[in-house]
């Protein structure tokens, strides 16, 4: 956020705002304590709206906007919590659990995935859509690190981390529609893939369990996804010049 | 003198699951001697040993998914005969570790003939055969299913297991009378 | 009595025989006395030809062997108001002399007198909408682009036609490719656009051929204000239609839209700011321009300017394409001009995957972008499928949800993972093995899908399912098992 903007006001959830005018709602609505659950979204990287958990309803606008690409407008009156947005959200994460194979009994990250968070965020207690099963694969060919495409929810966090933070750009996505998965070079084996530089952030940023290192058991990942925000503020304020 | 209320008819059921449920169940302790001044145990695993579902339950824990025949005939039956049934822990809710075998529903063979081929012929050391004995080990269904895609549920107690603090929680609400609370991290969350 | 062949040679006339007609013609009276032409209307009926005589008489025939005589006086045509076709049919579209005998590029160079911000002006005061499917006023989008300062900015059509049952971009590109490339030229000197791309569906070969004669004539003529257009050739997903995805393609990633703002108009193609219209929109600048806007807005209802293309087919006796003016009802174009349905018409469908069902109760409708909006369906870019009584509705459903599972581009969840529980769901309805609570879910994931997806094709991607719910809901009732629980 820049001071030299000059500031705009609103209201989140009937509580005033003000912020700056290149904010993002979604920063705006962290910055006030407030919360809306996101996925796709992570501080340090670009946002792509992907997700839809973070749309909210701003008076006056058709349509429901994701808070993570959406800037502030002087006037703006935002509900993060209506019925509807509650519903759809609920919707949203029953989806995600029927899309994939989502078992978080003998999950790495069963205690530390955002995706079991977030469903207890917006109260899911089952999922009136039925699962899909769909068959998809592990990929264990990296000598330190495992994907396991039953886990992943496609955020893209760690396409987005590699080629923005790491600048490797090993990910990518491949294939359409239910059939997407993640994809290492050219859809390779992830062990094959030179340009990995085996840094991690890819780990660090995944919120499930779909990428992980092999020495983690069920319950045993540990994320970092406040690296991609660390790292880009550490590069803008040459934390590191003098060394 | 008047007599006392007639206590709630209390049924536990064990389906296609690790039991795990039922142990935390019983994880509940000393508590389940309050349990038990309130309800009447009619039908459980760990708690009572009538072998048949009785009639008019008033609430239902079910443990479990609905992964064969004998599982599917006592999922429709303990629905006719009580009045709440709860889904009770994540093999009820979403079918879980049981339902991984519904990965192969769409393989040759299907997900019942992987599973059996695996468990009983290639993963056997000697006498590799599949169980055969009609009427005494129940015919797999081709897909595991949670229980509300079989019957109507009337509460969902995720958790693998849930705690017995959320057991508690859950059945002290309904004991009450109330709908309970299922809302923040103690009342839900899968794993 | 000299006699001139018209033969059309687009792409339902040459399935249905058309190089056997040429050629049987060329052995009658000379190659040089038949003209290969662009789609001349009434493709069921193909392969068409028109016989021209000295004395201005025309006959049309269809089949090879001629065997049927066709009625230029039938509504099908003397109801059509081409403006957007008035070259179609006419012109040898792989033939510049002939297009510019024909006027091609006379709209151009009489612009490139006159100030930009006159010719944006007069596209305002046509009312002209885009007739890419979402019918945003062109003008405006024009003097959007026209506002922006960069020195660089671009031209786009989008020429990626998807919807099942639609072929009236084809048509044009396949019958008058000049008229495109001056409506683009056109467009780029109102907005100070020095380049231009034409993204085209590679499903349709014949198109990019024309395309391809037609933009290295002109570029070798000068005709077109030394305008560069590039060819970009899509690689099958039906999502490029969408705008910002269509701009990602055209980069070179992967066809996948991204959420607006920023429109193209402020920041599109590599950044640029980006004019992008649908064919048929560009298709129509140079007779606006030639004509004035006022002329083009004489025509139509007060929302809906002009004429549009429709492509008619499904169960109707006469398929083919055809242009209009705005405001002519349903019943018009379906009795009168495509000589009723071939049983008993129950609805007719417009709009593709995104639009829905008109019931035969409605048929007096005028088809304009609100009254289609106001039914639950929308004008779309012109597909028009008669449906008739041996259709279900929820089996109608059903084909179009498939079509949005296999076109779904997977990026946002809604889209990606709705669409298929909804095919599922319909599954139950078509199988007749449904409950009540499936009906709710239907609804209320409909719902879902609609308002949180990311792009246009999620977000109307229930259209079909909440169009026949409205309409025909008595066939899902129908299709509810008692016994099915839960």
């Amino acid at each position: 956020m820049s001071a030299k903007l000059p500031a705009v006001h609103g209201s989140i959830n009937g509580q005033a705002f003000t912020a700056a005018a290149d904010a993002t709602l979604l920063q705006v609505i962290r910055g006030a304590g407030l919360q809306v659950p996101t996925l796709c979204h992570l501080d340090g990287l670009t946002p792509v709206g992907a997700c839809r958990l973070c749309l909210v309803a701003i008076e006056g606008h058709p349509k429901l906007e994701p808070a993570c690409v959406t800037t502030v407008a002087d006037g703006m009156v935002v509900h993060t919590h209506t019925p509807e947005l509650e519903t759809y959200r609920r919707m949203a994460v029953e989806l995600f659990f029927a899309e994939g194979n989502h078992v978080c009994a003998f999950c790495v990250a069963n205690g530390s995935c955002e995706l079991q968070d977030v469903a207890v965020e917006v109260g899911m207690d089952h999922s009136r859509f039925p699962y899909q099963y769909p068959q998809r694969h592990v990929d264990a060919s990296h000598p330190q690190f495992s994907l396991d495409h039953h886990r992943c929810i496609l955020c893209t966090r760690c396409v987005r981390v590699c080629d923005e933070i790491e600048g490797a750009h090993v990910w990518d996505v491949g294939y359409r529609g239910s059939t997407c998965s993640i994809i290492a070079g050219l859809d390779q084996p992830w062990g094959d893939v030179a340009a990995c530089t085996s840094c991690g952030k890819c780990v660090d940023v995944c919120p499930t369990g779909a990428l992980f290192r092999k020495e983690d058991g069920t319950g045993e990942k540990h994320p970092h996804p406040e690296r991609p925000r660390q790292l880009a503020e550490a590069r803008s304020e040459h934390h590191w010049q003098n060394q | 003198m008047t007599t006392p209320p007639p206590k709630l008819r209390f049924a536990t059921v064990w389906l296609a699951g690790c039991s795990g449920c039922h142990m935390s169940f019983l994880d509940l302790d000393e508590w389940l001697f309050e349990l038990a001044e309130a309800v009447e145990i009619v039908y459980s695993p760990v708690a009572s040993d009538t072998k048949v579902f009785p009639q008019g339950v008033d609430l239902c824990l079910v443990e479990g998914a609905v992964a064969n025949a004998d599982n599917l005939e006592l999922a429709l039956q303990l629905r006719a005969r009580s009045k709440v049934v709860v889904s009770f822990g994540d093999c009820a809710v979403t079918a879980n570790v049981p339902g991984l075998r519904n990965l192969w529903a769409g393989v040759d063979g299907g997900s019942r003939q992987s599973v059996l081929d695996r468990g009983y012929l290639e993963l056997a050391d000697t006498g590799a055969q599949h169980p055969h004995a009609p009427g005494i080990v129940p015919e797999l269904l081709e897909r595991v299913l949670p229980l509300h895609e079989v019957i109507p549920v009337d509460h969902y107690l995720p958790g693998c297991p849930p705690s017995a603090e959320r057991i508690r929680t859950f059945l002290e609400h309904l004991l009450r009378g109330e709908e309970p609370a299922m809302e923040g991290p103690a009342m839900l969350g899968f794993g | 009595m000299a006699v001139t062949w018209r033969c059309c040679d687009a792409t339902a006339c040459r399935a249905a025989g058309a190089a056997a007609l040429r050629q049987r013609l060329e052995a009658e009276v000379g190659a040089e006395r038949v003209k290969p032409v662009g789609c001349l209307r009434l493709c069921g009926q193909g392969p068409l030809a028109a016989a021209d005589h000295d004395d201005g008489r025309s006959e049309l025939f269809g089949g090879v062997a001629g065997e049927r005589r066709l009625d230029w006086a039938h509504p099908f045509f003397a109801l059509q108001r081409p403006v957007v076709l008035e070259r179609c049919g006419l012109v040898d579209p792989s033939s510049i002399d002939d297009a510019l005998a024909q006027g091609a590029y006379a709209t151009l160079a009489a612009c490139r007198l006159r100030p930009a911000a006159e010719l944006v002006e007069e596209v305002v005061r046509s009312g002209l909408r885009g007739r890419g499917g979402a019918g945003y006023p062109t003008g405006r989008k024009w003097q959007l682009v026209a506002a922006q300062s960069n020195a660089s900015k671009v031209v786009v059509c989008n020429a990626d036609e998807g919807d099942p049952g639609a072929f009236m971009d084809r048509s044009v590109m396949e019958g008058d490719p000049h008229r495109l490339l001056e409506g683009m030229a056109i467009a780029a000197q109102a907005v100070g656009a020095a380049e231009a791309y034409i993204y085209v569906r590679a499903e349709y070969p014949l198109a990019i051929e024309r395309l391809r004669t037609a933009i290295a004539a002109a570029t070798d003529r000068g005709v077109l204000a030394g305008l560069p257009i590039q060819l970009r050739i899509g690689a099958g997903a039906y999502v490029c239609g969408e705008e910002t995805a269509l701009l990602h393609s055209i980069e070179g990633g992967r066809g996948t839209p991204r959420p607006r703002p920023p429109y193209p108009a402020a920041s599109g193609l590599w950044g640029l700011p980006t004019l992008i219209n649908n064919v048929e929109t560009f298709a129509a600048i140079p007779a606006i321009l030639r004509e004035g806007g006022d002329w083009y807005a004489a025509m139509g209802t007060a929302g809906s300017k002009g004429t549009k293309v429709f492509a008619l087919s499904g169960a109707i006796t006469h398929t083919g394409l055809i242009e209009v003016e705005m405001g002519t009802s349903l019943r018009t174009i379906v009795e009168a001009m495509g000589g009723g349905g071939l049983g008993v018409v129950k609805a007719v469908q417009t709009g593709g995957p995104s639009g829905g069902c008109i019931p035969v109760e409605l048929l007096d409708t005028p088809v304009d972008y609100a009254s289609l909006q106001q039914l639950g369906s929308i004008m779309g870019s012109g597909g028009m499928v008669v449906i008739d009584g041996s259709m279900a509705m929820p089996e109608l459903a059903r084909y179009f949800m498939r079509f949005c599972v296999a076109e779904s581009c997977g990026k946002c969840l809604p889209c990606r993972a709705g669409t298929v529980q909804l095919e599922q769901l319909l599954d139950r309805f078509v199988e007749k093995r449904a409950s009540p609570a499936d009906l709710a879910q239907l609804e209320q994931l409909c719902g879902m899908v609609k308002a949180t997806s990311l792009c246009g094709l999620g977000q109307s991607a229930p259209n079909p399912v909440l169009s026949t719910l409205r309409f025909f809901r008595a066939e899902y009732e129908a299709a509810l098992a008692p016994g099915v629980v839960p």
